[in-house]
């Protein structure tokens, strides 16, 4: 493999990937941490010590129910990670299979999927989750799902036209001259060099999100309490910003950090992997 | 009188690979009235002289050396001097008519945009003018065709636009890169007498560039054959085409099928070995030895010295009395 | 009507009939029927019964998805189970602010947008673009509704130019109005004028490496000139796709911001609703932004058609 060491010499050397995959890894570290290990009970009340400010002992102090503000942003980002990993993994499961099948087929087919993906776009995951929390009822589960949705179309539409791309080049006319069949064309060809692209479009729908679940969570449609959330801190801290801003000004820093880190991070790669598209950038 | 003068033009490219030079020591002279080919594989920086002249490098380049337009020296002239110069002065036809129009602007509004900055004319006097100009350049129904839009004309069709928007300032020189290499055969003649007929009859002087010996041949009174970014030989055509003196040259035109060659039947095409190298690769030295036959160690520390064999005819070559030699017994 | 247009506009009907179909199936597919939904798990069943028969529930699926259209068509929409008025009475004075707010932040981040867009382009690679570029990144990681709270902390709390929240309404006069619309709309912009930059940017440098670009300047025309003349309403083109595609999240935003700021609106309406369990509102509601997402594309479809002469009618 002598491409190896120079991708990495390449990512190391590209600014947005270095930041974006530091900030990135701080947010995973911080997650797997909190599993373990908060200052204090991130759940866990005391109405003694309410409204601390910062110090020592309370890093960002305390909220109005007297808990460590630190040790919940600490397991918050549990939730955000949970979030993007089981909506990614709903929206690119369904998404590339859909996209494959779609590049495979052709015909009306694929028509019919990039119409239906067309039109899926016009419910963003905000109205999805509310279509489906108003019947399913509120919870962290159905915003999950209503997010993972969403993101089946872009996962589609990516995967059809980057396989489409694939499906033209000589080598699969090749296996396709010995016999091969269109599963396992796409299975062992098709698939495995589309996945830089994916992986870039990975990191971006994460971001997205972590931002979705974050707004969900806000209005009181996502994360129940007592799971320490990003986006309910700042909901439950709304009636107390006249008093203590600061309150609010903490987990909004935190959910910009991470999408900021993800989204350099998709940056980084997209370049780093493919050069050619960096260069017509 | 000289209307333009190249002295040593070397254009430098950075790129990834660091600086490199495409264009290299050119120098040329061309009168009122005369016309010039500038012939050569593609990559040998024939495009990239034209973009010099006129002041249009990428970004990643720049120009040494001296270009003097009637007595001045363009490369000194500051940008805004240089839009005075494009299109008013000197007028370019580029190679692709399909993409060198402006898809969302008529062609009649793309022919009047030159006149109505550099001559400042109203609408009305640039719409006669341009209606003038689509029936020089041979388009049909011009009052038709002057509303139309590019996607609404054959290629041939937006080549003659091209063209009619070149010549609408009446330039004293005319650079025509490659102007039919993306069109039908049958119609790379008639784009090419009819600019050899519109040169001819406003006394206007031309570069036209290309990578077909075949067009050189017939349009032009001299002609210049580049490699690897430096002119390896040069003269007036016909000189040129009687004696090709330069391995390079030969090659060049040995790798032509001619169909009105007594000898065809008995010759074998040949092409040259080897690709033009990329640009940072380009040795020190004659640029051309790594596919030469006639390749010695002299060729290879310094740029060999430039050998007039006749009047006018230079060629760039320590074995030039070799390949002479070689190409007659032939 | 040139064929694209033709074509376009069938498919935005098509769209609009797909949307209804999409929000009706919702109801019915998802496990609950309306009534149980709507009066909750621990409802007598003799209640849920009742209400079965006044939604008319036990009729076929088909003939109430059809008579749904006709409420739709005519406008009426359905009727709202907890004020037991017509959905469309409900809207009618919410619509006055959602969507007004949905286009001011439209516009806004597309004149911000399209301005560093294309200052950024012009200054390819050098502080100002590195500037526009580092800004627009951060724009783009910020949710809204917390650039929401900021604002009222800063403009409401702090130096106390707009009130925190609340829609005094267009009867009082068009600028307390506007006025209490401009810092929602700012939130929203943000996030849509970053994406949006970001996207001028690359379109305008795109273009500006076009042939033609290239030819502009072989007449003589400076660098201003032909950004002006040329690039920019090339540019415009692939931009101008995204604002549509972006437009739909745009609006799921003012269902959050509106929230934020309190304002009377769509999104309040929708999340009452939720917390009401009237899922005819929602689902009713949840169609009319779908509508206006569709529509707003359908726009897009049309200013496509202005701009690119290829897809004016003399062309086919
Ligand atoms: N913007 C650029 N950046 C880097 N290299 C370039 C650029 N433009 C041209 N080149 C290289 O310079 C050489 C000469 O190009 P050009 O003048 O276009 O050749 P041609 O004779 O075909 O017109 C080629 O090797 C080409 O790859
Ligand atoms: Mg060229």
């Amino acid at each position: 493999m002598e491409g190896q060491p120079s991708i990495w010499r390449r990512c190391l050397a590209h600014r947005s990937f270095v930041a974006g995959g530091s900030l990135t890894g701080v947010l995973v570290l911080t997650a797997l941490v909190s599993l373990v290990w908060t200052p204090w009970n991130p759940i866990k009340q005391n109405l003694r010590e309410r409204l601390v400010a910062p110090s020592w002992e309370h890093l960002l102090g305390t909220d109005q129910f007297g808990r460590d503000i630190f040790s919940i942003i600490m397991a918050g980002a549990q939730n955000s990670i949970t979030v993007g990993v089981v909506s990614v993994s709903i929206g690119m499961t369904f998404g590339v299979a859909l996209g494959l099948w779609a590049s495979a087929k052709r015909g009306w087919t694929e028509e019919l999927i990039m119409r239906a993906s067309d039109f899926m776009y016009a419910f963003p995951a905000i109205l999805l989750a509310i279509m489906l929390v108003a019947t399913l009822g509120q919870g962290a589960i159905n915003a999950i799902v209503a997010i993972g949705i969403f993101s089946i179309p872009v996962f589609a539409r990516l995967t059809r036209g980057a396989a489409n791309a694939i499906w033209a080049r000589e080598f699969i006319l090749a296996a396709r001259a010995a016999g091969k069949g269109k599963l396992r064309i796409t299975v062992e060809h098709v698939l495995p060099n589309i996945v830089s692209v994916l992986v870039v479009q990975i990191t971006i729908q994460f971001a997205l999100a972590i931002l979705a679940e974050a707004a969900l969570s806000f209005l009181g449609l996502g994360a129940q309490p007592p799971t320490p959330s990003w986006g309910r801190m700042l909901d439950e801290t709304r009636s107390m910003i006249f008093i203590n801003p600061w309150l609010a000004v903490y987990p909004g820093v935190a959910i910009a950090i991470s999408v900021l880190g993800l989204n350099l991070l998709g940056d980084g790669l997209r370049d780093v992997i493919d050069p050619r598209l960096a260069r017509k950038r | 009188m000289t209307l333009l003068a190249v002295d040593n033009l070397t254009v430098t490219l950075n790129t990834v690979r660091g600086p490199a030079r495409a264009v290299r020591n050119l120098s040329f002279e061309l009168e009122k009235g005369q016309t010039l080919g500038i012939v050569g594989e593609s990559g040998c920086g024939k495009s990239l002289t034209a973009l010099a002249i006129m002041g249009l490098l990428p970004e990643n380049g720049w120009a040494d050396g001296t270009v003097k337009l009637a007595g001045e020296n363009l490369l000194t002239y500051s940008e805004d001097q240089m839009c005075q110069v494009r299109g008013n002065r000197i007028g370019m036809v580029f190679q692709e008519p399909m993409t060198s129009l402006n898809p969302l602007h008529t062609v009649g509004r793309q022919i009047a945009e030159a006149m109505r900055l550099h001559r400042g004319v109203n609408k009305a006097e640039a719409r006669t003018e341009v209606l003038r100009l689509l029936d020089m350049v041979g388009i049909p129904e011009p009052t038709k065709r002057i509303n139309s839009y590019p996607h609404q004309l054959s290629g041939g069709q937006r080549q003659r636009v091209m063209i009619a928007m070149a010549l609408s300032c009446g330039p004293e020189l005319l650079i025509a890169d490659e102007p039919t290499t993306a069109l039908d055969v049958t119609i790379q003649k008639q784009i090419l007498d009819l600019i050899r007929n519109l040169i001819e009859d406003l006394g206007m002087a031309m570069i036209l560039i290309s990578h077909n010996l075949g067009v050189i041949y017939q349009n032009v009174q001299d002609v210049i054959v580049m490699y690897g970014g430096a002119r390896v030989e040069s003269g007036p055509t016909h000189d040129v085409f009687a004696n090709l003196s330069h391995p390079y040259s030969q090659g060049l035109f040995e790798a032509v099928p001619q169909i009105d060659d007594t000898k065809a039947s008995r010759r074998r095409l040949r092409t040259i070995p080897g690709t033009v190298p990329e640009l940072a690769d380009l040795p020190a030295g004659c640029t051309f030895q790594d596919r030469c036959d006639y390749v010695t160690d002299a060729c290879r520390p310094t740029q060999p010295p430039v050998v007039q064999i006749a009047a006018g005819h230079n060629v760039a070559c320590l074995h030039v009395d070799a390949a002479r030699k070689q190409w007659a017994a032939r | 009507m040139s064929v694209f247009l033709a074509k376009r506009f069938v498919t935005f009907i098509a769209t609009l009939l797909g949307a209804t179909v999409l929000t009706f199936l919702a109801l019915e597919i998802l496990p609950g029927d309306p009534a149980s939904v709507i009066l909750g798990i621990d409802a007598p069943q003799s209640a849920v019964d009742a209400l079965r028969d006044r939604l008319g529930l036990d009729r076929p699926i088909l003939e109430r998805y059809f008579d749904w259209l006709e409420d739709i068509v005519t406008l009426r929409f359905g009727v709202s189970y907890t004020y037991s008025t017509p959905v469309l009475e409900l809207v009618r004075a919410r619509l006055a602010i959602t969507f007004p707010l949905a286009i001011l932040a439209m516009l806004l981040s597309a004149f911000v947008a399209f301005g560093l867009g294309v200052f950024a382009a012009s200054r390819h690679n050098r502080p100002g673009d590195v500037t526009v570029m580092g800004i627009s990144q951060l724009g783009i990681s910020v949710p809204n509704f917390w650039l929401a709270l900021l604002l009222i902390l800063l403009f409401a709390v702090q130096l106390r130019w707009f009130s925190s929240g609340g829609f005094p309404g267009w009867h009082n006069g068009v600028w307390p109005a506007f006025k209490a619309l401009i810092l929602p709309a700012i939130a929203l912009a943000t996030v849509q004028g970053a994406i949006l930059a970001r996207f001028t940017r690359s379109a305008v440098l795109e273009t500006m490496r076009e042939d033609y670009v290239r030819t502009a300047r072989a007449k003589g025309l400076s660098r201003r000139a032909t950004l002006w003349r040329h690039v920019l309403r090339n540019a415009m083109i692939p931009v101008i796709t995204i604002m549509g595609l972006q437009f739909a999240n745009l609006l799921a935003g003012t269902i959050v911001v509106e929230e934020v700021f309190a304002m009377p609106g769509l999104g309040r309406l929708i999340l009452q609703a939720i917390s009401n369990r009237d899922v005819i509102v929602v689902r009713d509601v949840v169609l009319m932004l779908a509508a206006f997402v569709v529509f707003i594309n359908f726009v897009v479809d049309v200013l496509y058609a202005v701009i690119d002469p290829r897809l004016k009618p003399h062309d086919v």
